[in-house]
Formats: structure tokens, C-alpha cells, sequence
């Protein structure tokens, strides 16, 4: 059993296995705050931010849960490293870049809830990823969000201008242009082999 | 009954649900671990039987740093494992791996069987996949491409060190020698990806396993179906 | 709640289903209503997993609402919800190891399925047990019947077979793009023009102009 080369873990998580055309995690974000590109951007960068915070975190917590032989509390764990990495990420960002967090400031602590974040840590655990491969996988899933997330603010503001019956407007029509966008990410399959 | 102060009943209240859920969560596990141990074991079991046919009962063996093969439990999963399958006299039928790779979409999971008497690869068993559905998956279900799973050859050069001729994967009906792969027009990466696999892992494990049946030979209490 | 009759339990339970259902008019949930809609059977394991975790977070949570300060009331909610979900998690294991792996990281997901916690904090946390558990399992079964409709559709034309039993003769082509994530998002989005084509022949015969 070989482990998988890095650039093959980056290539499948940002776009094979996209998170959220593929693996349909972080969707509420993704209808949420994706109107704009700008916010959507930014959203992007945030998430990316926190998942490598996350992971090297759910990475060393998994080796302590491991050696105190309590599996079971792997849940409860992250999901409370999670919330308090999201908050000491906020209030680190606050004292230094008052900047950043002004344009970051009210995504943060809609991360907490954000299912990419803590399937990215279960999913790590899941494929076995030493702290290298973690770190690589959290980048390029961070990036994949963001790429999924950026393309859709852009098709949206153009369907802003468009004339479209009002039973169509809103979900409805969002989840097709996800649906088309991820057909499109399935030509990527294949990439990593 | 006075109200209490706020710091207190905050302590009160997250320390009484902590106690509460970690022993709701204890119990569970404690309750539920030995029954997906052993849902864990037959589905491996009933691999194996599979890419072993005539295998009616199986052991578990780990590679160790040395070459040498030692029997473990069954419910072992870490480490280098080599699954013997027995028939019902006791005599060794085979040998099953697991082997993984990146196919199309994501890594596949299988698990081939390895005769002694043919001195080749007699079954394979998709354990995970999330290949395109109609189309990668189409190495689980044709009968062309499992077919090339009847007899793939293994054999060791002379030193016994490396396969004597490596698995390879060709073109659809291009196979022409025992060691080829005739992969499927419409699946070419899942096809090519699994021959890659077990041209990986029997290049590993061959050299180990393949001279020597006796090391695998039926332990004290073999797990019996 | 002021002029109208205070809502009975009955209809705490019936909400869920249909006039508030959690998928198709609060758009909640969507993770899950996405990834596991691809058969039918992950479909309703899916939703009865989530509906057990409901309910039960729903009861423990109401039942410790006057104990519970203010301050603290979101973490201890998750707590409970992480405990529930960890118990579910090792019951599907133990029941079948097939159905655990096709659901995969999606169990565990359930944590942070904005339906729960959702539920927690706007009733429960405020309602007395009786209708907190109607409001539960109403939503629950809400959310599985969603889960059921996509599960269903998604693999009739996506596989041919329906709870695993094939519909059609063999000559049936599937559409495979059914099965495939893209399938999930095109379902979805075409069940919620009917809801919305149906909510709104609904309002519009109710209140005539």
C-alpha cells in the first residue's frame, strides 16, 4: 500500500473530489454567500484559512485520541476544536489586521456550522493522512471551495440581469447552475491517475 | 431555593451534561464494539472466500520486519496482512491481498486471491470504489475483464526476487501472453488503474509469500464459517 | 399567538411535514439531502438516522431548559447533539457494515446539520417536552420524506431500480448522470419548482384577489 504523492492529493482535492461539487460539503455557504465575487472570495479565503488551522489540529488531536485509546470521543473533539479554533482565529485576526478582519469578519462565525470544515477533518481521518498530506489536502480543498464558490457568484450576477420567470428565481435556479457547474468539474476525473 | 450564581450553574450545567454524554457515549460503544468487530471479520471473510473459491475457512497472517509470515487474530488491521484461505480438509487453497490505488475518481479498494498450484491470480473483489457508475464500474460486473482474472500470471524470475514478467495492462482484446491485462474500452483508467495495483502489490508480496506455502500453513483454530 | 388559539402538539408535528418541512421551504440540510439522495434505501437511513438524533436532542434538550444559563445554552446544545450522533453513528456499524460505508463521513455530518441545532434553538429550548418532541419528530419525518422524494427519483432513472429491485427491462438505458453528484443538485432543483408551483396555486386559491 503506497501512499498517494502530494501533488496527486492536491490535484483530486481541488478538483476531482471538489468538496462541494463532488462531495456536496459546504453547500450552505455556497448558496449563501455567493452572489457577489467579492464576498464570495473572500468567504473562500477565510474557509481555506480555517481548514488548515483545522487540520493541523484534528491531526494532532487524532494522535492523542489514538494514544489514550478513546476513539469514540473523536466527534465531540473536533467539533470543539473547530468552534474554538474559529474563535481564536477571529480574535488573533482582530488584534493584528483590523483590515482583514473587517473584510473577513462576519463569515468567521458562520464557519463554525460549515460542514466542509468538519468533513475535512473527518475525512482526513478517514484516508489516513500523515501531517504533511493533511496539510496538503486542506489547502487544496480550501481551494476548491473557493474556486467552486468563486464561479458561482460569477454566473450569479450575470442571472441578476437575466429575465427569468420569479418561480424559477432564487434556490431553484442556483441549484441548476451548481448542478451544470458540476458536470463540468466531472471533466476533471481522471486527472489523478 | 436560592438562585445560584452564574459562574456556578455554568459549571454546573456543561460538568452534569459532559459526565451525561461521555457515559451515554461509553455505553454505546462499549455495547456496539464487539458487533462491528465481528460484522468487520465476516465481510472480510466473505471477501476472501470469494477470490477463493473452495475456501472454507480462513487465518490472518502479518508480514514482519524480518520476511517472515506470523499468524495474528483476526481482528487485526494494522500492518502488512495476508489473508490463507483452507478447505475442508485443513489443506491451504490460497492466499487473498488487499491492494489500493488511485483509479478515476478516487482510490479503489480490492482484494485478489493468489493460488500456489497455478502460481497466479485466480480472483479479485472490489472492496471500494466511487467509479462512474455504468462505466468505471464496469470492472466489477464484465465478464471479458474478470476473466482476465482467471489465471494471471505471477510466476517469479529465477532469482525469486521480482516477478518475472511485471502484470501489464493492454488494449482491449490485445492480451496475448498470461501476465497481460485486457483492459475495457470506456473504462481505460479503472481498468489500467487495477491492473497498476496489483502489479504494485504483487511485486511486493510474491517474492514473500510465493515459495513458501508452508509458512501459512493452518494455525491452531483457523476462523471457520 | 396572541388572537389565534395556542398551537396544539398535533400541529407541532404536522408543521414540519409540509408548511415549515425543513428541506424544500427552510433550506436546511442541504449537505446530506445532496450526498446521500443517490438510492433510495441511503435515502430513508439517512433520514430515520437524522429524525433519531432530533428527537432525542430535542427531549434531553427541553427536559434541562430551565437548568441551563443562558451563556453556555449553545455548547451544551452541541454537546447533547455530538453525543446523540456518536450513539448513531456505532448503531448503524453494528447494523450494517454496508450501509455505514455508502453513508461515510455523512453520519458523523450530522453534527453540524443546520436542522438540528436549528430546531434546538428555536424550540426546544423554549417549548415544554410534549411538543418538543412532536415538533422533533414532525420535522424529522419532514426531512426524511424530502430525502425520499430525491432517493427515489434519483434512482429510478439513475440506476433503473427502485429499494434495489429493477423496474424496467433490461433494454432501459440509465441515466447515469442521475447517480452522479450533478444528478443531485438537477433533482433538487427541479423538486423545488413543483413545491414552489404547489405552495403557490396553494396561496393563491386560499386568498382569493
Amino acid at each position: 500500500m503506497t501512499p498517494e504523492p502530494h501533488w496527486q492529493i492536491l490535484l483530486n482535492s481541488a478538483l476531482v473530489n471538489n468538496f462541494v461539487l463532488a462531495w456536496f460539503l459546504g453547500i450552505c455557504p455556497f448558496l449563501g454567500v455567493s452572489n457577489k465575487v467579492g464576498t464570495a472570495s473572500r468567504m473562500g479565503a477565510a474557509v481555506t484559512f480555517v481548514m488548515l488551522v483545522t487540520a493541523l489540529a484534528t491531526w494532532g488531536i487524532n494522535m492523542l485520541l489514538d494514544t489514550v485509546g478513546a476513539p469514540y470521543l473523536r466527534l465531540i473533539a473536533f467539533i470543539a476544536v473547530i468552534a474554538s479554533t474559529v474563535q481564536l482565529v477571529e480574535m488573533f485576526i482582530k488584534k493584528t489586521s483590523p483590515a482583514l478582519f473587517k473584510a473577513l469578519g462576519i463569515f468567521l462565525p458562520l464557519i463554525t456550522t460549515n460542514c466542509a470544515i468538519l468533513g475535512l477533518a473527518l475525512l482526513q481521518t478517514n484516508k489516513g493522512y500523515d501531517l504533511g498530506r493533511a496539510i496538503i489536502f486542506a489547502l487544496g480543498s480550501g481551494l476548491g471551495f473557493t474556486l467552486a464558490l468563486v464561479l458561482m457568484a460569477g454566473v450569479r450576477e450575470r442571472l441578476e440581469l437575466a429575465d427569468m420567470p420569479d418561480l424559477v428565481k432564487g434556490t431553484a435556479a442556483s441549484l441548476a447552475v451548481a448542478g451544470i457547474l458540476s458536470v463540468a468539474f466531472m471533466g476533471f476525473a481522471g486527472l489523478g491517475s | 431555593m436560592s438562585a445560584p450564581s452564574p459562574a456556578l450553574a455554568m459549571t454546573r450545567t456543561l460538568v452534569g451534561a459532559g459526565v451525561v454524554c461521555g457515559f451515554l457515549i461509553v455505553v454505546a460503544y462499549e455495547l456496539t464494539a464487539p458487533i462491528i468487530q465481528e460484522n468487520r471479520i465476516e465481510a472480510r471473510q466473505a471477501a476472501v472466500f470469494e477470490v477463493l473459491p473452495g475456501a472454507v475457512a480462513t487465518a490472518t497472517f502479518q508480514l514482519q520486519a524480518d520476511g517472515s509470515l506470523q499468524a495474528v487474530p483476526d481482528e487485526t488491521t494494522a500492518g502488512d496482512l495476508v489473508f490463507a484461505g483452507y478447505d475442508a480438509q485443513g489443506g491451504l487453497v490460497g492466499a487473498a491481498l488487499e491492494a489500493q490505488g488511485m483509479g478515476y475518481q478516487d482510490t479503489i479498494r480490492l482484494i485478489y486471491g493468489y493460488s500456489f498450484d497455478k502460481d497466479a491470480i485466480i480472483g479479485i473483489k472490489v472492496l471500494e470504489s466511487r467509479e462512474t457508475p455504468g462505466l468505471g464500474t464496469r470492472v466489477e460486473t464484465d465478464p471479458v475483464y474478470q476473466a482476465n482474472f482467471d489465471a494471471l500470471d505471477v510466476s517469479l524470475d529465477a532469482a525469486g526476487q521480482a516477478l518475472a514478467n511485471p502484470i501489464e495492462a493492454v488494449g482491449a482484446g490485445k492480451k496475448q501472453h498470461p501476465w497481460q491485462v485486457d483492459c475495457i474500452t470506456g473504462a481505460t483508467i479503472s481498468s489500467k488503474a487495477i491492473a497498476n495495483m496489483l502489479g504494485t502489490s504483487a511485486a511486493k508480496w510474491m517474492p514473500a509469500i510465493a515459495a513458501r506455502p508452508e509458512a501459512l500453513a493452518r494455525p491452531e483454530g483457523a476462523h471457520v464459517q | 399567538m396572541s388572537s389565534s388559539s395556542p398551537p396544539t402538539t398535533t400541529d407541532e408535528f404536522i408543521k414540519g411535514l409540509w408548511r415549515e418541512n425543513p428541506v424544500f421551504v427552510q433550506v436546511l440540510g442541504m449537505c446530506p439531502t445532496l450526498a446521500v439522495t443517490n438510492s433510495a434505501v441511503n435515502a430513508v437511513a439517512m433520514g430515520l438516522a437524522t429524525t433519531f438524533v432530533l428527537v432525542m436532542s430535542n427531549l434531553a434538550i427541553s427536559a434541562i431548559r430551565r437548568f441551563v444559563p443562558k451563556q453556555v445554552r449553545i455548547v451544551t446544545y452541541i454537546l447533547l447533539i455530538a453525543t446523540f450522533v456518536t450513539v448513531v453513528d456505532y448503531a448503524i456499524a453494528a447494523i450494517s457494515l454496508p450501509l455505514h460505508k455508502a453513508l461515510g463521513a455523512f453520519i458523523s455530518l450530522i453534527v453540524v446539520n443546520c436542522i438540528i441545532l436549528g430546531r434546538a434553538e428555536a424550540f426546544a429550548g423554549k417549548n415544554p417536552i410534549l411538543p418538543s418532541l412532536a415538533d422533533g419528530l414532525g420535522m424529522g419525518i419532514g426531512f426524511t420524506g424530502a430525502l425520499l422524494t430525491l432517493g427515489v427519483v434519483r434512482e429510478v432513472l439513475g440506476m433503473g431500480t427502485l429499494f434495489g429491485v429493477a423496474l424496467f427491462p433490461a433494454a432501459f438505458q440509465p441515466w447515469v448522470i442521475m447517480v452522479l453528484p450533478a444528478g443531485g443538485f438537477f433533482t433538487l432543483s427541479a423538486w423545488m419548482l413543483v413545491f414552489n408551483a404547489l405552495r403557490r396555486r396553494q396561496r393563491a386559491l386560499s386568498e382569493p384577489a
